[in-house]
């Protein structure tokens, strides 16, 4: 169990992430590899627990109400051997007025054959504050397949922040569904990054209903894919209230034999409200590169960059 | 410094630059004037190597060397750049990377330099993006202190006055000189005759033809009198 632990915390090391989060005795945190829980920490405040099952765990958080949470709480899941499933089911309620920002990151850095499937159903209630930040790493074979699931809904006033990277290792397949609705005056705003390469293939599919009068939302997306990986990124926004206003922002970038594709989904069902998108799908800009290497930089030097800073 | 050699440059059908011949002296400040559409803008992407810009006949000859085969990259390591008339933004690049790009050593007093040579203060700019929260002003300076920070052999300025206000003309006129005396050759593009006043010596092309070159004086007045509409020719 030590030597897991140990593993599990050199895995969060290599995603980039500081392994010395953990000590923090204001953070909560829950560590589980595969289906073990290697690590816990409530705080004063929250409830953040889980219970162990057959191939995962279900893992419950409910922050009360007023309770505006001062330091992040640290997720790590993953699995650490070649092959192996894991399933999580996260169910979240943070109270009316609570606050809360989790840093959650999925490692399986020695993937050959593994699947990781997240199922997420989260309550904001009025007023509540809810970020997401969730940083994946893999392995350099692309074994692997990850399917997160997430049903978000936002009460009056409420705020959602969610944001998804997959930008070291291998994506394998990517499978991404998530959806939000947001009541009067709430607001959603999902991001994902992700870079593929090899035969990676990467499926985003984020939607947003803004069924609240003046509700907002913004859905963005980074994508990068080169040699003979895939993307396919469905954006779709729904604004039915007056007031409502949404904006879809999706930039993928093609390089080698790869291929993309974008599909904004715009629904007005109201004259006062709006929705604008932009979507960019295509080899990198010939302008930015000229630019970079009219300062000395080769092009393979000048794309790097322009993909470095588009997936920031 | 650098040659221009009989120039002819065609995209498509059209031609856009017509056998253009001139030199450029190491460390002058060198005019390239004339009307919008004139081929000012064509001359320039020729001279960095822009793609879709190699020259159909005539040589770019750069301190002896004939560099018309040469990529963008490989002649701004021999001491070529570009500051383009509108410049392109960067998402998720800071101004503070931007401007060390080019730098051979980076280094933060420098990057600091340069921006305070734009007028735009350090403590405000270096963290931010070069996208589109930057006006097209603010991202013209950020382009400009790029170019001062790589500390070229030939800057090849397009139109860095365009777009700015009378007040703030004089600034990118001192910052043209203060470029030249850290040991640039500059050429300067411009379709404004007042900006033009600090140049030395300068060629008028009109329609993609040559139609003066020499002392810049003449040139200006030649260009302030007679250009409104530059002769065509067969």
């Amino acid at each position: 169990m030590k030597k897991d632990y140990q593993a599990m915390l050199e895995a969060y090391r290599k995603s980039g992430g500081k392994p010395d989060v953990f000590k923090y005795p204001k953070s909560a945190h829950l560590i589980i590899s595969q289906n073990k829980i290697l690590g816990r920490q409530p705080i004063e405040g929250i409830f953040l627990d889980a219970k162990e099952t057959d191939n995962g765990a279900d893992v419950r958080l409910r922050v009360k109400k007023g309770v505006r949470v001062a330091y992040p709480a640290y997720l790590c899941f993953g699995v650490l051997p070649k092959k192996g499933r894991q399933e999580i089911k996260f169910n979240a309620l943070v109270e009316k007025g609570a606050e809360i920002t989790i840093f959650a990151r999925c490692v399986f850095p020695n993937a050959v054959n593994i699947q990781h499937i997240m199922e997420a159903e989260i309550v904001l209630e009025d007023g509540a504050s809810f970020r997401y930040d969730e940083i994946h790493y893999h392995g350099l074979t692309g074994g692997i397949e990850v399917a997160p699931r997430t049903k978000v809904k936002i009460g009056k006033g409420a705020r959602l922040i969610a944001d998804f990277s997959l930008l070291k290792g291998r994506v394998g397949k990517l499978n991404i569904d998530y959806q939000a609705e947001a009541d009067d005056n709430g607001i959603l705003e999902i991001a994902a990054k992700a870079h593929g390469y090899g035969e990676d293939e990467i499926r985003i599919k984020e939607s947003g209903k803004l069924f609240g009068e003046g509700a907002r939302g913004l859905i963005k997306s980074r994508v990068a894919v080169r040699e003979k990986a895939s993307s396919e990124v469905v954006s779709e926004l729904e604004a039915s209230a007056p007031g409502a206003q949404g904006h879809i922002d999706c930039v993928e970038i093609v390089q080698g034999e790869a291929k993309a594709k974008a599909v904004p989904l715009i629904s007005v069902l109201n004259g006062r409200a709006r929705i604008t998108h932009e979507a960019a799908v295509g080899k990198i800009n010939r302008k930015k590169m000229e630019t970079l290497m009219a300062r000395g930089l080769k092009e393979e030097e000048a794309s790097e960059i322009i993909i470095k800073g588009m997936l920031r | 410094m650098l040659e221009i050699r009989n120039l002819t440059l065609k995209r498509g059908s059209k031609t856009i630059l017509h056998k253009i011949s001139f030199a450029v002296k190491a460390g002058e400040i060198y005019g390239i004037l004339g009307p919008n559409g004139a081929g000012k803008s064509s001359l320039a992407y020729t001279i960095m190597g822009r793609g879709g810009y190699k020259p159909n006949e005539g040589k770019i000859i750069f301190k002896g060397k004939e560099i018309n085969n040469l990529p963008i990259w490989r002649r701004a390591e021999m001491g070529i750049t570009l500051a383009w008339q509108e410049s392109a933004r960067f998402e998720g690049i800071t101004v503070k990377e931007y401007i060390s790009l080019g730098m051979k050593e980076k280094n933060q007093k420098e990057v600091e330099e340069s921006l305070r040579k734009v007028f735009l203060d350090p403590d405000e700019y270096l963290k931010r993006k070069v996208d589109k929260s930057l006006s097209g002003g603010e991202r013209k300076r950020i382009e400009l202190a790029a170019i001062f920070a790589m500390k070229p052999r030939l800057a090849v300025l397009d139109e860095p006055d365009s777009g700015i206000d009378i007040l703030a003309l004089d600034r990118i006129m001192e910052f043209v000189r203060e470029i030249r005396a850290r040991g640039a050759t500059v050429i300067l593009i411009t379709h404004r005759a007042d900006a033009a006043k600090i140049v030395e010596r300068a060629a008028l092309i009109g329609e993609g033809h040559l139609v003066k070159e020499g002392d810049s004086r003449e040139v200006v007045k030649y260009f302030e009198t007679k250009c409104l509409r530059c002769p065509r020719f067969k």
